[in-house]
């Protein structure tokens, strides 16, 4: 069932005036944005402890290159300098080396080579920030420098250089074959195809570039042998149970808290060399440590995202029905495999590729390599890889209908999912669970004006101005995940919320999933709010601390609301049947004979004689005997297990006026209309893809990691990697319809990451529509004027 | 947090002490103004100094914007928003209020100077091109006086300046002739980003337009204007913003067309050396060479008829 929302509802802008206490869901402020506002967030920097040291880490100049003596005298010798420590002093320890999330190993300071341009070598630990960064330059390390492997293309080369030498064996620099869907299905289909279109495509390596870089504060306490870790985590609870899997710390010795984190989009979900260095510094030293990493490090060593070369293949009938899709992808992981997905899925959920169509038949097939550049892969908005996916089959899908001549809106419109096939198994084995696409699409042709956009542009053309349409039909898969399927390094991706009513009718719940953001502490006080009927200013949300919240693992991947989101309602709902109990026994009838009324229980047929949550919540702690068999207190916990992912889809379309002078893009519209379920606040819902579009437009126009053939990364600073501002984005025009989920307990999805996914493809769809008259099929990211212009001339190369 | 290596810190309170502190210190000193430029490099570490000089509270003594009959001078302090701001300034030069307009952002033009800018001596840096077009000269003092160079011997290579170790910029000077008109065009991939590649023009009219000697009510017409002088500078696009002398030859005594203006483009992107980097490909800055030269010469030349005509 879809609802196709009048935008800005009577009900959704009543709730924007907090003083009116909306309870439950419903567009509020955000409860967290006062000390945001006002500057008085608590961000990993502002932590100070008394006695507290400085780390500095020392980094590789070099992309590939033995070590062939480190000289720490100097450092050592600096009257400032507490510890100073190497790869080799780490290695006595057996701490060299860490697992990555994919089950690889990372050094965690080099010892026999370094395989990046960043990677760390040598660790400071000093009295103030500044000492620890002037020693750094005091240490002396002689490297004999190897021959580098940059381009992934070349990584499989016979005579390419063995990146991995550490193991054992290691005689290449393949990491995994992977591949989804069925090879022979596939090609029958391709043969016996009207039209089959091919075209390769390079999704560039990109950055989340959190404005909050990363940093830690390691605090061991020799006496009780507790370590308390604040750190920039996005998984306090998994990276928790890793260090005492890792570092062999008994587990309930170790607190981590991860305070107000300024922007994750995945950077923050890794455990980091220097989280680890922090640690072995406060451990050695008996002292507090603090590390926080620079812009530049930010940049060059942490984990990146895409970094995708593919080549894609689409097969149709030639009145444009999609038969299939194949692709093969050449992934590079830098030069540990730290990407972070669950580990049955190597490739991420890029099996969704077949995006939101009806296919016949589809495969893909990826093979992933080392390099000498930084590790890790996935982070950054990415849910899992399927920004990747579905910027190949957008894309693919545009080139269809370039080649076909056919209207993309209308190729689209022809190859939509209808709403009677869900629940529908894709060919790669996905389940999505709800959607009506027909009527997404509709809303954001509604919004743009479609045809008129259309008339306006031939018009242009005409003139010779350049004018560009793009669009946008995607599907999500968020909400990871279910147990069966889905792990993070052996740890379900099952998530915990512990719900304490208090004898006054206030509430605290508890979660284990950390907000970088998102608003948490606003939408889980209205799930709860909307289930309980007591009003979210009346309930405190606490998360990201191990000691206090229960297991989970964390906020990524957009699954706090499809995963913590179902605990926190199911909790809600766990209380008030207890709930109903205890006012059975006040109201002296039959629980049967009871109605919820949003807030307090009811006598059927009498609504005179009610009692509310919180005269509930009293007598659940007060005087007098409860109900026989009833414990007090009104608390309850639970772990959820999702059954399924949910699977948010959207329509977007982006309008654009290219400069036929100088190539250069401006984005003069952004369409954004979002199917993410039940919509708990619409206001974050429209932070949240804001905020996405504005990453979309700054990956497609202008974002990129890049290398020279050396290695060196020439995007280590924020002049150089570049972010879009407000005047590189238009005024967003966001829309909705509602397709709940039918198998989370409020129907929600999950948003988090919708636009980041979705825009890349609207934007470039968009500028190679405004350069039709140039014969122009595709041209990769970024879509810097440069590379416009170069596509105008017929030059322009990959950017890799 | 990116920190610099330890440096000690001087505050000068006048030009001559400041020429002074660098004659005491010699090259291991440094002036630092808006610091817009030179304290980025300090904290990547790409530039160490045992001394700053911070010349900030000579703004009272070297930040102003003044104007003759015949020259607007501008203190080597002014800052770039206080250039961005000057209503008389954008009279004059418009070609200021352009390029002000595309460098960085409200922080950095709130505290970078025209003197920085200068003497940071960046081949993309956008006063330096619009002095280069201006034809501006530059006056440097020392302890044993002034001397004033012109703009063409002022950049001497990529970061490097005619100014002495023990020397500072004071003032730059433009000479101002009738019937003006200039103009800015820039290609960033981002706002506040540095240049892709841009050109400044600017073109004086003849006093007498060549159709209407003896006088009629249609002076200035467009096709009766002719261009006594003209001047393009580029940036980005080459070791140091350039002058195309060549581009000024070919304008003089011309009448204004489409025509000429593809001429001096062609002999801009003739005229350049620009590299490749992520910012844009050699072929593409040599292209903009010759688009933004067009570009800026057509706004320029609108400017000054608009002048005249009014
Ligand atoms: C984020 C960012 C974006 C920017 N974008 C642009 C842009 O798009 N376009 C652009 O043109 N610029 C840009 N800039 C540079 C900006 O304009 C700088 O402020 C300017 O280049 C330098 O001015 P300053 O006063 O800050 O110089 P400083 O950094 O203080 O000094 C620069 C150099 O000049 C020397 N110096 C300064 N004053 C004198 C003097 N009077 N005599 C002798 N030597 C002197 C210093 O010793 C130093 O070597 C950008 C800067 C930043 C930080």
């Amino acid at each position: 069932m879809t609802t196709v929302a009048e935008p800005q509802t009577a009900r959704e802008t009543a709730f924007v005036d907090n003083d009116r206490h909306p309870v439950g869901h419903g567009r509020m402020l955000r409860k967290e944005d006062p000390r945001f506002v006002r500057g008085r967030g608590h961000y990993l920097d502002d932590v100070q402890l008394p006695g507290m040291l400085h780390l500095a880490i020392l980094r590789s100049p070099l992309a590939h290159a033995k070590i062939t003596a480190i000289d720490i005298t100097a450092a050592q010798a600096h009257p400032r300098v507490k510890l100073v420590v190497t790869g080799a002093m780490l290695a006595e320890k057996n701490l060299a080396w860490m697992p990555t999330l994919s089950n690889d190993v990372q050094a965690v300071l080099a010892t026999d080579k370094v395989r990046f341009q960043g990677q760390e070598v040598a660790f400071v630990v000093a009295e103030d920030r500044y000492a620890a960064r002037d020693a750094l330059e005091l240490i002396d390390v002689t490297y004999e420098e190897l021959r580098p492997v940059i381009d992934a293309r070349h990584a499989l080369d016979p005579d390419a250089p063995v990146i991995r030498d550490d193991l054992k064996d290691k005689k290449d620099n393949h990491i995994f074959d992977w591949e989804t869907g069925d090879k022979d299905a596939t090609e029958k289909v391709f043969a016996a195809a009207d039209v089959v279109v091919t075209q390769d495509m390079v999704y560039p390596r990109v950055h989340p570039a959190p404005m909050e870089t990363c940093g830690a504060v390691a605090d061991y306490d020799p006496i009780d042998g507790k370590l308390t870790l604040w750190s920039t985590t996005q998984a306090p609870h998994a990276h928790r149970t890793l260090y005492a899997i890792v570092a062999g710390l008994p587990e309930h010795k170790i607190r981590v808290i991860s305070p107000d984190i300024g922007g994750g989009f995945g950077n923050k979900v890794p455990i980091y060399p220097g989280y680890v260095c922090a640690i072995v510094g406060s451990l050695l030293t008996g002292k507090p440590v603090k590390w926080m990493e620079d812009r530049s490090e930010n940049l060059t060593s942490t984990s990146f995202a895409r970094d995708y070369v593919m080549h894609g293949e689409i097969a149709a009938t030639k009145d444009g029905k999609i038969l299939a899709i194949r692709t093969h992808v050449l992934a590079d992981h830098g030069a540990f495999n730290g990407q972070a997905a669950p580990v049955k899925y190597p490739a991420g959920f890029f099996g969704v590729f077949c995006g939101s169509y009806d296919l016949e038949a589809a495969y893909a097939h990826q093979t992933a390599v080392y390099t000498n550049k930084a590790p890790g892969g996935v982070a950054y908005a990415c849910s899992f890889r399927i920004t990747e996916a579905v910027y190949l089959v957008e894309r693919m899908v545009d080139c269809l209908a370039f080649e076909l001549g056919m209207d993309p809106v209308e190729l689209r419109r022809k190859n939509l999912l209808r709403p009677e096939q869900f629940p529908y198994t894709t060919k790669t084995g996905w389940v999505f669970d709800s959607g009506n696409y027909q009527a997404t699409l509709d809303e954001a042709l509604r919004i743009a004006g479609y045809d008129e956009l259309r008339r306006e542009q031939a018009a242009k053309r005409e003139r010779g101005e350049l004018m560009g349409i793009g669009v946008s039909t995607f599907t999500e898969a968020v909400g990871a995940g279910p147990r069966k399927d889905m792990d993070i390094l052996g740890l379900g991706m099952n998530d915990g919320c512990e719900l304490r009513i208090h004898p006054t009718g206030k509430a605290t719940v508890r979660l284990s999933v950390q907000t970088q953001g998102q608003g948490h502490e606003t939408t889980f006080a209205q799930i709860v709010g909307e289930e309980l009927g007591i009003p979210p200013a009346d309930i405190e949300v606490v998360h990201g601390d191990t000691d206090q919240t229960p297991f989970g693992l964390g906020t990524y991947g957009s699954r706090s609301t499809p995963v913590s989101g179902a605990a926190a309602a199911l909790v809600a709902r766990k209380i008030r049947d207890k709930a109903r109990i205890i006012a059975s026994g006040m109201l002296e009838v039959s629980v049967a004979d009871l109605e919820w009324d949003k807030g307090s229980f009811q006598v059927a047929g009498d609504p005179g004689k009610a009692v509310t949550i919180q005269q509930i919540a009293m007598r659940a702690h007060g005087a007098g005997d409860l109900p026989q068999g009833l414990e007090g207190g009104l608390d309850a916990e639970v772990c959820y297990n999702p059954s399924n992912l949910t699977y948010p889809n959207g329509a977007y379309i982006c309008v654009v006026d290219v400069d036929p002078g100088t190539g250069k893009v401006t984005v003069r519209r952004f369409i954004a209309v979002d199917d993410c379920g039940t919509r708990i606040n619409p206001m974050i819902i429209e932070g949240q893809v804001h905020g996405g579009l504005a990453d979309g437009i700054g990956m497609a126009l202008m974002e990129m990691i890049s290398f020279d053939e050396d290695g060196n990364c020439l995007s280590g600073s924020l002049m150089d990697y570049l972010l879009p501002t407000a005047l590189e984005v238009p005024a967003f025009e966001t829309g909705f319809t509602v397709t709940p989920s039918p198998h989370h307990p409020i129907g929600a999805k999950g948003v988090g990451e919708s636009a980041t996914v979705g825009s890349p493809p609207a934007v470039v769809n968009a500028v190679i529509d405004a350069l039709r008259p140039f014969g122009v099929r595709h041209v990769d990211m970024p879509l810097t004027p440069s590379r416009v212009w170069e596509a105008m001339q017929g030059t322009v190369q990959p950017p890799i | 947090m990116q920190v610099p290596a330890p440096f000690e810190y001087e505050r000068a309170t006048s030009v001559d002490g400041a020429i002074g502190l660098l004659e005491r210190l010699g090259d291991t000193a440094k002036l630092v103004a808006g610091g817009h430029s030179l304290l980025p490099m300090m904290k990547l570490r790409l530039a160490n100094f045992e001394y700053l000089i911070d010349i900030n509270d000579l703004h009272g003594e070297l930040g102003y914007i003044t104007f003759t009959a015949d020259e607007v001078r501008i203190g080597a302090m002014t800052r770039h928003r206080e250039i961005a701001e000057s209503a008389e300034l954008a009279t004059v030069f418009p070609i200021f209020a352009d390029a002000e307009q595309v460098i960085a952002d409200p922080v950095v033009r709130n505290r970078g100077t025209i003197g920085g800018s200068l003497c940071q001596a960046d081949p993309a840096e956008d006063l330096s091109a619009v002095c280069t077009t201006l034809g501006a000269s530059c006056v440097i003092r020392g302890s044993g006086g002034e001397r004033v160079v012109p703009m063409a011997e002022f950049h001497r290579g990529p970061y490097e300046t005619a100014v002495g170790p023990t020397e500072m910029l004071t003032e730059v000077r433009f000479p101002i002739r009738p019937h003006a008109g200039s103009a800015y065009e820039k290609v960033e991939r981002r706002a506040g980003d540095w240049a892709v590649a841009a050109a400044g023009a600017a073109v004086w009219l003849d006093s007498e337009p060549r159709g209407s000697r003896g006088g009629t009510d249609s002076e200035y017409d467009g096709q009766d204007v002719v261009l006594a002088d003209a001047r393009v500078g580029l940036a980005a696009v080459g070791p140091n913003t350039v002058e195309i002398p060549s581009i000024s030859a070919a304008l003089r005594g011309q009448t204004p067309s489409e025509e000429l203006y593809a001429r001096a483009g062609e002999l801009a992107a003739q005229s350049c050396n620009p590299v490749t980097d992520p910012r844009g490909s050699a072929d593409y800055k040599r292209h903009l060479a010759d688009e933004l030269t067009r570009r800026a010469l057509r706004r320029a030349v609108q400017r000054a008829t608009d002048q005249v005509r009014s």
